[in-house]
């Protein structure tokens, strides 16, 4: 494997008094996706959304341990959170483009970054929408509402949105899920490009998906990262008793 | 089988009421538009009403409703706003902040001629501010704020998560998320609430009897100096109001055509204020269509 992304120690998340995730370690590589698997309320959207903190909004929430990323722990009071998740894109089930134009969903973090230059906007909407595949398909209607779009195509607007503020590591959750199997297989031949310049962290209920996108597997089972390898030894050969079962669907 | 009969009964019911509701506001709106209508014309609008004389006007009035108004808005709205915005998204949950949102909700249901009372007390005596424009505005501004919270603060956090964390998962501030993702989204329904309570506003006499006061100088309409008496736009003078304008001539007016004056009147103020609900929803969906570039 290259280079270590980023990686957490002893990850632990409480609402309230109940711990979601159990003391998670895991490492990252940059330029590789990495399936997070496991049965539904097992914790993996939880450990997701602590790697950008975007738990914090969540009342009642505590986090325990240490997430590194170029060498410093983010999980600290003193992070400057905003900077952080600027380096972390993110991307949910449901897609969530703004209601605004295309053209303004993608130029909205950079303006906000400081870029003013109309030419230098053009050519980062154009930029990401070429890397989302999305350029042919809308670069006609820039500024029509991004609404407009279909299910897959608004999801792939929103990578191409998270991608403008040029992050190194995406998180996704679930972002297939409520896709049609052309819109999914559009979202899975992007990761596999993506890869080549991101680490990717993806959530994922569908086993063949994971086989297909990812470099290596986390399974979790109530909070606990049950077993961590690569993706091709979890679906052929896992080490535990658990993952074979829930891969081959005898629980979940 | 049963259960669709029911169900249709449960509908029959619930159109009946509507078409009831709708049809007391119909015979409402059309006996007071019917009384009144005939009445208006630009001389109504614009001359000086009399108190013995027939032929009096509603000008001065109904300037001083706008110029109320607009008095009031300006200082309700930043402050609803800015406290709808800390209480969705700032404030903790705890018993401080639920306190707070008790004390927005008894306000908001005060009786408004308590609160003309307690501007009375408050605005026009201890801060020596007499009857004026101001006290009026102050006084209608208690009762107007906690709606205005309550509307903001629904608005924003109707707002659907996703887009909040959409925004700062970009890495932008929380409030450059706020003012630029969730303020917009929420508009239309801020719009809308604003001009509601607006048209509340516009209707109310009963808090404005003892705070803005029964009675204007005499208005000298070329003097735009709002440090002179006689201005319009002078906000420390006493100004009498469209609805307390009709609650004087109903009850005490002395000119002969004084049941006409209260229909034109009346009529007026329901126009005003309808034209505020339709332009409410027509400017808040423009608006929004516009943000949103929807077509
Ligand atoms: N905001 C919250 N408040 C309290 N408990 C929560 C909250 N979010 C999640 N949980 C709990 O934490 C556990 C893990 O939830 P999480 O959403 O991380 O599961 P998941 O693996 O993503 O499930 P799914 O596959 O259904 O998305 C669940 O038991 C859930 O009930
Ligand atoms: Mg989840």
């Amino acid at each position: 494997m290259s280079e270590t992304a980023f990686y957490t120690k002893d990850l632990s998340v409480f609402y309230g008094e109940k711990q979601a995730i159990k003391k998670i370690s895991m490492d990252f590589a940059a330029r590789e996706v990495i399936a997070l698997i496991g049965p539904s309320g097992c914790g993996k959207s939880t450990f997701l959304r602590s790697l950008n903190r975007m738990n914090d909004l969540i009342a009642g929430v505590r986090i325990e341990g240490e997430i590194w990323i170029g060498g410093r722990n983010i999980n600290h009071p003193g992070t400057d959170v905003v900077r952080l998740r600027q380096n972390i894109g993110m991307v949910w089930q449901r897609a969530n483009p703004f209601h605004k134009s295309i053209y303004e969903n993608i130029v909205f973090g950079p303006r906000y970054h400081g870029i003013r230059d109309k030419r230098k906007l053009d050519e980062i909407v154009e930029r990401c929408l070429r890397k989302t595949a999305l350029w042919d398909e809308v670069k006609d209607r820039l500024n029509g509402s991004a609404l407009a779009l279909s299910g897959g195509q608004q999801q792939r607007l929103c990578i191409a949105r998270s991608l403008a503020v040029q992050p190194s590591i995406l998180l996704m959750d679930e972002p297939a899920s409520a896709l049609d199997p052309v819109s999914t297989a559009k979202i899975e031949e992007l990761i596999a490009e993506l890869k080549k310049e991101y680490c990717i962290v993806i959530v994922t209920h569908n086993m063949y998906q994971a086989a297909r996108v990812s470099d290596r597997t986390g399974f979790f089972l109530m909070g606990d990262l049950v077993e961590y390898d690569n993706t091709q030894k979890i679906f052929t050969n896992p080490s535990n008793r658990s993952t074979d079962d829930y891969i081959s669907g005898r629980f979940g | 089988m049963k259960a669709k009969t029911a169900d249709r009964i449960a509908i029959a019911v619930i159109v009946a009421i509507a078409c009831l509701i709708m049809a007391v506001l119909a015979a409402l709106l059309g006996y007071l538009l019917f009384r009144g209508v005939s009445h208006i014309s630009l001389h109504f609008l614009t001359s000086e009403p009399e108190t013995i004389k027939t032929g009096g006007g509603i000008g001065p009035p109904l300037f001083n409703s706008i110029f109320l108004l607009v008095l009031t808005m300006i200082i309700t709205v930043p402050l609803g706003l800015g406290a709808g915005i800390y209480m969705s998204e700032y404030a903790r949950a705890n018993r401080v902040t639920d306190f707070i949102r008790l004390v927005i909700e008894v306000l908001s249901s005060f009786p408004s001629i308590v609160v003309g009372l307690f501007g009375l007390l408050v605005f026009v005596q201890f801060f020596h501010l007499k009857y004026s424009l101001i006290s009026g505005a102050l006084a209608l501004t208690v009762f107007n704020l906690p709606l205005m919270v309550r509307i903001t603060e629904q608005a924003i956090r109707g707002v659907p998560r996703e887009q909040k964390e959409a925004g700062l998962a970009l890495g932008l501030s929380h409030w450059k998320t706020i003012r630029s993702v969730m303020l917009p989204m929420g508009f239309p329904n801020i719009m809308t609430g604003t001009i509601l309570a607006a048209g509340r506003v516009f209707g109310e006499a009963a808090a404005l009897l003892f705070t803005a006061g029964m009675s204007s100088p005499r208005l000298n309409f070329s003097d735009w100096n709002p440090t002179h008496l006689s201005s319009p736009l002078n906000p420390f003078r006493p100004a009498e109001t469209l609805a307390v304008h009709i609650w004087k001539i109903n009850s005490e007016g002395l000119a002969p055509d004084a049941p006409e004056i209260a229909a034109g009147a009346s009529a007026v103020l329901i126009i005003i204020v309808l034209l505020f609900n339709f332009g409410a929803r027509w400017l808040g969906r423009a608006i929004y269509r516009k943000f949103t570039a929807t077509k």
